[in-house]
């Protein structure tokens, strides 16, 4: 399918823009394929606005052709022309920001509304933009990424005597989302991989994420066993745990959900590992809300922020209602229980949730945030999300496809990763100097996993890419 | 009266309340100490009496009788005694000691008291009003200084030196008095040089339901005559129109915007005293609870109202501001007294529209100004005495507040930090200094407090490296001029480095502040050390033109003068560390040639050693004879090497 098919006009003048921060200005608009963009001709800005229409969430129109509404306009600043019909079209963006283009003309305003419209919710992964955009600094022969799990892995010297780098995902077989390499314990070789995996929702096996050199202890994460109503048991995924612990007495195990959850879980399918099966490991439940929750905890947040009627009691009850705060907290004392595990105890952990996309991949990267001060430099911090978010399988296409604006309903849509940025913001105020990175990037990647230049956040999972 | 120790109690960690430190409670007369016996370097917690809020004794328990002293400083302490007995004495005494009945028992008058009397009466001058209302420029052609107040006749609650409108005659002034309470009359606080606006203060007219008063309908006539670009003024009145209404039954009221001309009347909606002390009580009960879930913090914030009182003190600030600074127009500000929520408005309005106050010595005058001068109720508001418990309310608390959330959205902005914000919070309450003892200047005078107490402004000021912002920038476009902060409701935070301030386990792990504030200080270390560094070059090159002058036959003859010393005059402008390097080859030179056995390489010094942080480091004197140890390392110091005499001598010796 061509763009041209989803462009009914292209361009259209004496357009005003409208933007937080900036005087309105007046210029052209132009639909593209991608873009929308706008420039004002001799105007003091060179440089012509660009907008991803990936970038758009919602699109609100209003349409005003009557003369006498005019009048009653003018009185509230708005710069109507008399006798010409005008629309006004409210951009609101992934990145949270709201754009007004007021348009002269109402049939070239509802062109431009359902062209935006069509074009912002394209769901083929190799039209987007990414695709076909090619920065003048790099080509695509350059390597790709910053880290992998094969130099994540030469990295760590000391774990070369216990632990691996097997291939056994190489294709892609034993688990669809997890990447081709993984780390596992020297002593468990890869069939018995392939059983375990198969005991364990979506193939994700437990694997190596962080290794403490102080204690010579391991953050590993996985997705529930499949254990089931009847309580099956598999000898491998056993095994498996056993030789991580291998040598020390305890390990803990992080269940992101409430133990009346995991409970649940069983009727379908999934389950937690249970106390007689899994000797040495000691469970423990943080509940940590995701998806649905967590999304509508985000637009509450964000409409809470945009609320225009300035009283400090409705923004504080709205903050407290919205629960966005409560889930920061939870996931940063969860994660504080796992770096004291680690670093304290010296215990190993093991981190799941139900998939193991989300709340583990969550916990996991704070906790190695906290422990681990090469992870807060820049280059670590963005290896880290590299290796825990992009490789490891959060399915950002699916988390991503709407942000808090969007009237859509909503499917898979859930702010993990946002909600990531803020409690690394939050870790980063209370020790202001302990991170080599600064809120810019924080806010960047917040847009850029919503919609980006970059292909480094498109699609689910590694093999799709 | 009680005056001995209890040993064995018990100190509880409000905090974590888990771990208790076990010592012996000394009561003195000034202070509560405990004095920690089990660790190896004694530690000691001082309370002052005068900053002790309140006593409780609870039920006493198997190990003890505990008594929880809260403080006006928000220190919480919970004790445990062993003796019932004791307890109750601590308890009796501590009660009667922390709520003296005169002024002469408060601390300030016995701090010490033996300092000499002429240092204590300078000290006292360091913050002077004339120079400050000179420095807004008056008196001057609009605005004069009245005598209508002096021995206070005209109003026992204002101070003696008052400016009002040049227009403004004795009986204008006495007559406007009459009809206000307490004989506040419309009195200038801030003259904005820029436009000639400026804020006027006073207190509530007393209007009732129709009275009215000639002369001061001529004063207010008289404030916008002495603006010359305006033709009216607006009338901001701070309170809730409802309270204002209801004034008006007792005979008080508000400005009939009919019987005066050219006015705007305004109301602003800042709660009373009895509102504001019931809100911080709410909210302290939300900060020290322990381990609060996020919903109770915010629900609990909420329900106190404590950040919407500030942001309305804030917002009215900010009305004032665009008054004067964009409008050009006057401001009257008015209450129900004209000294509480008043002061609040006038003192947040000069520091958003004056960089002055945003400094150190600024923000000291304009609390002396706004505060001190104009009779705000120091003890009675901050509970020095043993008085109305209904008195007590932290109206400068919100001052100081406002201004650090203003701090907190100019960062740049303001030349003092959070400390000295917090300092000045703990003084208002600790009665250390005469600063805010009494209601008013007339009482103060009568105490006698400038030759009986120290200032806290001259104590301030000798620390002020303790209280300087290091991201201060005086000359950043946005911190010059009018300050236009943002007023969502978001902007406004709770401030837990105040109200926390003992709870050490909260707050963050690492200052950026304290960090840049070090940072400061070692470069000015360095540039010091610098700069004595730079003299002693200057003596040594000195001395050295002589032996020069001595050695220039050589040089020019010399064939090989390969090592090629950089010129006379680049040496007489070494100023950074990398020039030195130059001036040790130059000095070393000679012995090159002659001692070539030694072969001495003079290499230029490296990049990565040349530390002008570590003298010691260059101090690498005997490497003349060990050529070869030396060779890439560090050429010995120059100064050394020049005064070394076995050095010169060769030097001589060759030529």
């Amino acid at each position: 399918m061509e763009f041209s098919e989803h462009i009914k006009t292209a361009n259209v003048e004496d357009v005003v823009l409208r933007r937080p921060f900036y005087q309105p200005t007046k210029g052209t608009l132009c639909v593209t394929g991608h873009h929308l963009i706008f420039s004002n001709r001799g105007g003091d800005s060179a440089r012509p606005f660009l907008l991803l229409l990936r970038n758009i969430d919602a699109i609100e129109k209003s349409v005003e052709n009557l003369l006498g509404y005019s009048r009653l306009f003018s009185s509230t600043g708005q710069s109507q022309r008399p006798s010409v019909s005008s629309g006004t079209i409210t951009l609101k963006c992934k990145d949270l920001c709201v754009l007004q283009l007021d348009i002269p003309g109402m049939e070239e305003c509802l062109n431009i509304a359902s062209s935006i419209e069509s074009l912002s919710s394209l769901e083929t992964v190799s039209e987007m933009y990414p695709f076909f955009y090619r920065p003048p600094f790099l080509s695509l022969q350059d390597q790709w990424g910053l880290s992998s799990t094969e130099q994540h892995y030469a990295q760590m010297k000391e774990i070369h005597d216990g632990w691996r780098v097997s291939q056994v995902n190489r294709d892609y077989s034993v688990s669809p989302s997890y990447p081709p390499a993984v780390i596992v314990p020297h002593s468990i070789d890869d069939e018995t991989l392939v059983k375990a995996a198969r005991f364990r929702q979506g193939g994700r096996f437990p694997v190596l994420c962080y290794y403490h050199r102080e204690t010579g202890t391991v953050i590993m994460r996985s997705s529930q066993p499949l254990s089931g109503a009847n309580r099956k048991r598999c000898r491998e995924d056993e095994l498996l745990l056993q030789a991580v612990i291998d040598g020390s007495e305890l390990g803990y195990i992080i269940d992101t959900r409430s133990s009346q959850q995991a409970q649940q879980a069983r009727m379908t399918g999934g389950g937690f590992e249970s106390k007689s099966c899994y000797r040495g490991w000691k469970r423990l439940h943080r509940q940590l809300e995701k998806g649905k929750v967590l999304q509508e905890s985000l637009i509450k947040l964000v409409e809470a922020c945009g609320d225009q009627s300035h009283s400090v009691d409705r923004w504080l009850s709205k903050l407290e209602n919205s629960k966005w705060l409560s889930h920061v907290q939870t996931a940063l004392s969860t994660a504080g229980l796992v770096a004291e595990c680690v670093e304290r105890d010296g215990h190993s952990v093991l981190v799941h949730g139900s998939e193991g996309t989300d709340t583990s991949l969550l916990v996991s990267s704070l906790a190695q945030l906290i422990l681990d001060p090469d992870s807060r430099t820049l280059a670590g911090f963005l290896g880290l999300l590299e290796r825990e978010w992009v490789q490891a399988g959060h399915p950002f296409q699916q988390r991503c496809a709407h942000s808090a604006y969007s009237h859509v309903r909503l499917r898979h849509e859930a702010p993990v990763f946002v909600l990531l940025l803020d409690c690394v913001w939050q870790l980063a105020r209370q020790f202001p100097l302990a991170m080599g990175f600064s809120e810019p990037l924080l806010l960047r990647l917040a847009k850029e996993v919503y919609a980006s230049d970059y292909g480094t956040f498109l699609c689910n999972s590694d093999q799709e890419r | 009266m009680f005056n001995r120790n209890v040993e064995n109690v018990r100190l509880i960690d409000t905090v974590t309340s888990r771990r208790a430190s076990v010592g012996t409670l000394y009561l003195t007369a000034t202070h509560t100490i405990f004095v920690e016996n089990e660790t190896e370097i004694l530690t000691e917690t001082w309370v002052l009496h005068s900053l002790v809020f309140s006593v409780e004794k609870q039920a006493s328990t198997t190990t003890g009788c505990p008594l929880l002293v809260r403080c006006k400083n928000f220190q919480v302490l919970q004790f445990v005694i062993p003796q019932e007995r004791d307890c109750h004495d601590v308890h009796v005494s501590l009660l009667h000691l922390s709520r003296p009945e005169h002024y002469e028992e408060l601390y300030c008058f016995s701090y010490n008291a033996n300092s000499d009397r002429e240092d204590r009466r300078k000290a006292w001058d360091f913050i002077n009003l004339k120079a400050e209302y000179s420095r807004m420029g008056l008196p001057n052609h609009l605005w004069k200084l009245t005598p209508a107040n002096h021995h206070y006749k005209v109003s026992d609650t204002y101070p003696a030196d008052l400016y009002v409108p040049k227009s403004a005659t004795p009986p204008v002034i006495m007559g406007s008095s009459k009809f206000r309470s307490r004989g506040r009359f419309p009195t200038l606080s801030y003259y904005y040089k820029e436009n000639h606006a400026a804020i006027c203060r006073s207190s509530q007219p007393l209007s009732g339901f129709s009275a009215r008063c000639l002369e001061d309908e001529q004063m207010l006539e008289a404030i916008v005559r002495s603006n010359p670009r305006s033709d009216f003024m607006y009338v901001v009145d701070t309170r809730p129109k409802l309270n204002a209404m209801a004034n008006r039954a007792a005979g008080k009221g508000y400005e009939n915007e009919d019987n005066y001309s050219n006015i705007k009347f305004h109301f602003v909606g800042i709660e009373n005293i009895h509102v504001m002390r019931n809100s911080l009580q709410k909210m302290l009960e939300v900060s020290e609870a322990h381990f609060p879930s996020m919903s109770y913090f915010l629900e609990g914030l909420e329900s106190s109202g404590w950040l919407k009182h500030i942001k309305a003190v804030v917002d009215a600030g900010v009305f004032i501001t665009k008054a004067i600074a964009e409008e050009g127009i006057s401001v009257l500000v008015h209450c129900s007294d004209g000294w509480d929520r008043t002061a609040q408005v006038c003192s947040v309005a000069s520091v958003l529209l004056d960089p002055y106050y945003r400094t150190l010595k600024g923000l000291m005058v304009l609390i002396e100004r706004d505060w001190v001068s104009f009779g705000h109720k120091f003890s009675h508001r901050n509970n020095h005495l043993n008085g109305d418990p209904k008195e007590v309310s932290p109206v400068i608390d919100q001052f100081l507040e406002c201004v650090w959330q203003l701090s907190e959205q100019f960062p740049c902005a303001f030349e003092y930090n959070e400390r000295f914000l917090i300092t000045i919070h703990h003084h208002v309450y600790s009665c250390q200094y005469g600063n805010f003892i009494g209601n008013n200047q007339k009482e103060r005078t009568e105490l006698g407090l400038q030759e009986k107490t120290h200032s806290l402004w001259t104590y301030l000021w000798k620390n002020r490296t303790d209280y300087i912002n290091p991201l201060y920038r005086p000359d950043h476009s946005q911190t010059q001029g009018v300050l236009r902060p943002l007023t969502a409701p978001y902007c406004f935070k709770f401030w837990g480095a105040l109200y926390n301030r003992f709870d050490r386990g909260i707050h963050p792990r690492q200052s950026v502040m304290e960090y840049l504030m070090a940072i400061r200080e070692e470069t000015q270390q360095l540039e010091e050390q610098l700069a004595s560094h730079e003299m002693k070059i200057l003596n040594v090159e000195k001395q050295q033109k002589k032996s020069v002058n001595l050695e220039t036959n050589m040089f020019d003859r010399s064939p090989a003068v390969w090592a090629s010393p950089p010129s006379n005059s680049s040496v007489g402008l070494a100023n950074t560390p990398g020039d030195y390097s130059g001036l040790g080859g130059f000095l070393k030179s000679p012995y090159q040639q002659k001692e070539p056995e030694n072969s001495l390489l003079i290499l230029p010094w490296p990049q990565e050693l040349r530390k002008p942080t570590d003298p010691d480091l260059s101090t690498n004197g005997d490497d003349q004879e060990s050529g070869i140890a030396g060779l890439s390392c560090l050429s010995p110091p120059n100064e050394e090497s020049a005064k070394d005499p076995d050095s010169d001598e060769t030097a001589y010796s060759a030529a």
